[in-house]
């Protein structure tokens, strides 16, 4: 349903007084911020040494997540190339095999390819995937000899799954509603 | 004069026989509705077109006392409808003087909002809304329709029903048939304007589904507009099952170019491919359908054995040249030929060109000499004119409601048009094949190269210096001296003139290969005209040149107008 009129809240902008607009509480403010850094503890990792270990919402590579029998559980609905603003997500969409097709699945990614230089890790695509079949992991060290190492296709993308779901940093949903029924039913429910 | 009140806007109906949804759109309403098409009959089925009714007399408006199907509704004087957009209306017009009594029970406009929203909620009871993998997704009336007049929610807590998927429904269609709910606009169109009755409904209530009869599958040639029919994913075209998602495809409005029927079309395109063509409505050209010839006719401009660049013929074998090169070499070739003999150089202009292409290509050769002809490129005639619908034996039944013509050549009035205004006569292709000439230019385009091979009488003789310019390589291009590629019907602006003399433009869907030339461009090469090809300018140019054309130039129009014709 398209949002009526009268659930939008219009907000205004805060009106400044006198004493804010000479902008020296705000001075202030960030004079305190600055000090409380040269007191506080001195925080210095040594990378490459020590890898620090990232939070499970850090937006890395991606991966292409597999469904319970080890298929890709992408279904092709170029959500994620449609969301991405830097244009990085190509996708070439087929009817799926015969067999799959016993499962429901009907349509099914036959290449999936990401410009991991051109992405600019922002994880719209995890957003918008209506299957959760794409996930941004927290592998940030990524390097390559050649641009062309640098974009990714289905089987690389499938391989970090099976790299970051070994390893145990599975990332943690970033949107917590409901799937669409072009995904399988989560395991819990079964 | 009678009138009809929609949301308080009074309409003038005159003469008409409308119906409410017809009428609502008249005053600028819009009643949504799956089942309802105008060329079809009316079942009123998918309930979603429910309005109030009333009638105005003395006065005083007495509604009825419930919702009733817009589509099946007739009008008269003095009808008042109500739409569920009712508190949209344009509130500057003086309201009705509406029965207090119904009122009271529910504000005008809410007894239809909430109809369909009960529609809506019915409709969806069993859809498995899978519009991510649904090739209809982002133009599925079932989408909008929920998303304007819907719920969000759904309260349906049992097991839906998932009936099997029909891929054998027919070799170019497939029938979801989860995504069906059951407006049956297919099975009409197959009863009604195709005549073939291939499509029926087998099961009743819940278990209702689309099928076809055993052993007959929906082949005819009008099949594909079922697809378009179809408000929701149900019925799938296999041609472009998977290809692309439709909110990344460029519509434009395009003029078929398989027949001199010449169907108005839209052409679907992403990045330079074509990916569909359309029906688009257009009572003059053609009504609502398009068949399937003109609908899966696409598939020579993605061709691989298209020429892509121009290429000429040296020790036996053709080698690309550049165009700078290959310019002045083929004016002075021309320009010699004509010196030593001006009757033996003719310029074929193929009934694929544009008017506008035509035009221009004629005016260079007549600017050469007065004595090369122009000559009209080869008509395919392929059978007889196919007329719909059919009876069960498949003979033609009356009326007529839509012909695939035998011309298959979506231009032949227009070249012809250009030809008699620039040297007075057509002269056919077959009354110079005998001949033996010095030089001819070939403008093809012929998206079937079979059909151009048949054309050429056998032991026809190549001309020494013989220009091609071509789709695809045909008896001519093997014999030419240079071959130019040559642009399809979707990738130039242009004009075309169907069988009936009815003028039609149509704008560029896909860029041509990078080193194709348009013909219009190649004739301004010809020509040395400098500056941009713009094919709006050189459309007026020919309006004002060749009077059949005239309504295609504002000045002139008028005064043709004023002379009484009434032109192109």
């Amino acid at each position: 349903m398209p949002i009526a009129e009268s659930e939008v809240t219009w907000v205004e902008e805060a009106k400044l007084g006198l004493w804010e607009q000479l902008y020296i509480p705000a001075l202030i403010d960030g004079l305190k911020t600055t000090l409380s850094h040269m007191v506080s503890r001195k925080v210095t990792e040594q990378y490459p040494e020590q890898e620090p270990t990232m939070p499970l919402n850090y937006r890395g590579v991606h991966r292409l997540n597999r469904d319970a029998n080890g298929r890709v559980k992408c279904v092709a609905c170029y959500m994620c190339a449609t969301a991405c603003p830097a244009h990085c997500i190509d996708i070439v969409a087929a009817p799926a095999p015969a067999e799959w097709q016993k499962d429901g699945r009907e349509k099914y990614p036959e290449t999936f390819v990401i410009d991991e230089l051109r992405c600019i890790y922002c994880g719209m695509c995890e957003e918008a995937c209506p299957v959760d079949a794409i996930e941004l992991t927290t592998l940030y060290d990524l390097t390559g000899f050649s641009r062309e190492q640098m974009v990714f296709d289905k089987e690389k993308l499938l391989s970090v799954f099976d790299t970051t779901t070994q390893a145990g940093t599975d990332p943690v949903r970033t949107q917590a509603g409901k799937l669409s029924v072009a995904s399988e039913s989560p395991p819990e429910q079964k | 004069m009678p009138t009809v009140y929609v949301n308080d806007k009074p309409v003038e109906i005159g003469t008409k026989r409308l119906n409410c949804v017809q009428v609502a759109e008249l005053a600028g309403v819009f009643v949504p509705h799956y089942c309802w098409h105008e060329a079809l009959s009316v079942v009123a089925s998918c309930r979603m077109c429910l309005v109030e009714v009333g009638d105005l007399k003395d006065g005083k408006v007495t509604m009825q006392p419930r919702v009733l199907p817009g589509c099946q509704t007739p009008v008269k004087d003095g009808t008042v409808i109500v739409t569920g957009e009712y508190d949209k209306r344009d509130k500057s017009l003086p309201a009705l003087a509406y029965d207090p009594g119904y009122t009271r029970t529910a504000p005008l406009g809410e007894r239809a909002k909430k109809s369909q929203a009960d529609t809506l909620e019915g409709l969806l009871i069993n859809h498995p809304l899978d519009c991510p993998v649904c090739d209809k997704a982002g133009e599925c009336k079932l989408q909008d329709f929920s998303y304007k007049y819907g719920r969000s929610e759904s309260r349906m807590v049992d097991v839906k029903n998932t009936p099997p998927n029909k891929p054998q429904l027919s070799s170019k269609i497939t029938l979801f048939t989860d995504r069906c709910i059951m407006c049956t606009r297919c099975v009409r169109f197959t009863r009604e304007i195709s005549g073939t009755a291939e499509l029926y409904v087998s099961g009743r209530g819940h278990h209702e589904e689309i099928d076809v009869f055993p052993g007959r599958p929906l082949e005819n040639k009008l099949a594909g507009n079922v697809v378009d029919l179809c408000p929701v994913g149900a019925l799938g075209s296999k041609d472009f099952l998977y290809k692309q998602r439709v909110w990344y495809l460029k519509t434009v409005d395009g003029v078929c170019n398989r027949c001199s029927t010449g169907c108005s079309t839209y052409v679907d395109a992403n990045k330079d491919i074509v990916y569909r063509i359309r029906a688009r409505h257009n009572p003059e050209a053609q009504g609502h359908f398009i068949c399937d010839e003109g609908r899966y006719g696409y598939h020579h401009a993605n061709s691989g054995e298209r020429f892509v660049r121009p290429v000429t013929k040296s020790e036996g074998k053709f080698k690309p040249i550049a165009w700078s090169t290959l310019l002045p070499q083929l004016k002075q070739e021309f320009a010699d030929a004509v010196t030593a003999n001006a009757t033996g150089v003719v310029a074929v202009l193929s009934p694929f060109l544009t008017a506008e292409e035509a035009f221009l290509l004629g005016t260079y050769f007549k600017s050469l000499s007065k004595d090369v002809r122009l000559v009209l490129g080869p008509v395919p005639l392929i059978g007889a004119d196919d007329t719909y619908p059919k009876n069960a034996k498949g003979e033609p039944v009356e009326p007529v409601k839509f012909t695939i013509r035998a011309e298959k050549a979506p231009n032949r009035n227009g070249v012809e048009a250009v030809l008699k205004q620039l040297q007075g006569e057509v002269i056919t292709f077959a009354s110079i094949a005998k001949e033996s000439l010095s030089a001819m230019w070939f403008s093809g385009g012929y998206p079937d190269k079979s059909h151009l091979d048949a054309l050429v009488p056998t032991g026809w003789k190549a001309p020494v210096l013989l220009v091609a310019q071509d789709l695809l390589p045909t008896v001519v291009t093997a014999s030419a001296k240079y071959i130019l590629p040559a642009t399809t019907g979707f990738e130039k602006d242009g004009t075309f003139v169907n069988h009936a003399n009815y003028v039609q433009t149509f704008g560029r869907a896909a860029r041509p290969p990078q080193e194709a030339r348009t013909e219009l461009q190649l004739a301004f090469d010809l020509l040395g005209r400098k500056g941009l090809v713009q094919p709006g300018a050189v459309r007026k140019e020919m309006a004002k040149a060749v009077p059949f054309f005239g309504a295609l130039a504002p000045e002139t129009r008028i005064a043709l107008e004023v002379a009484g014709e009434r032109g192109a």
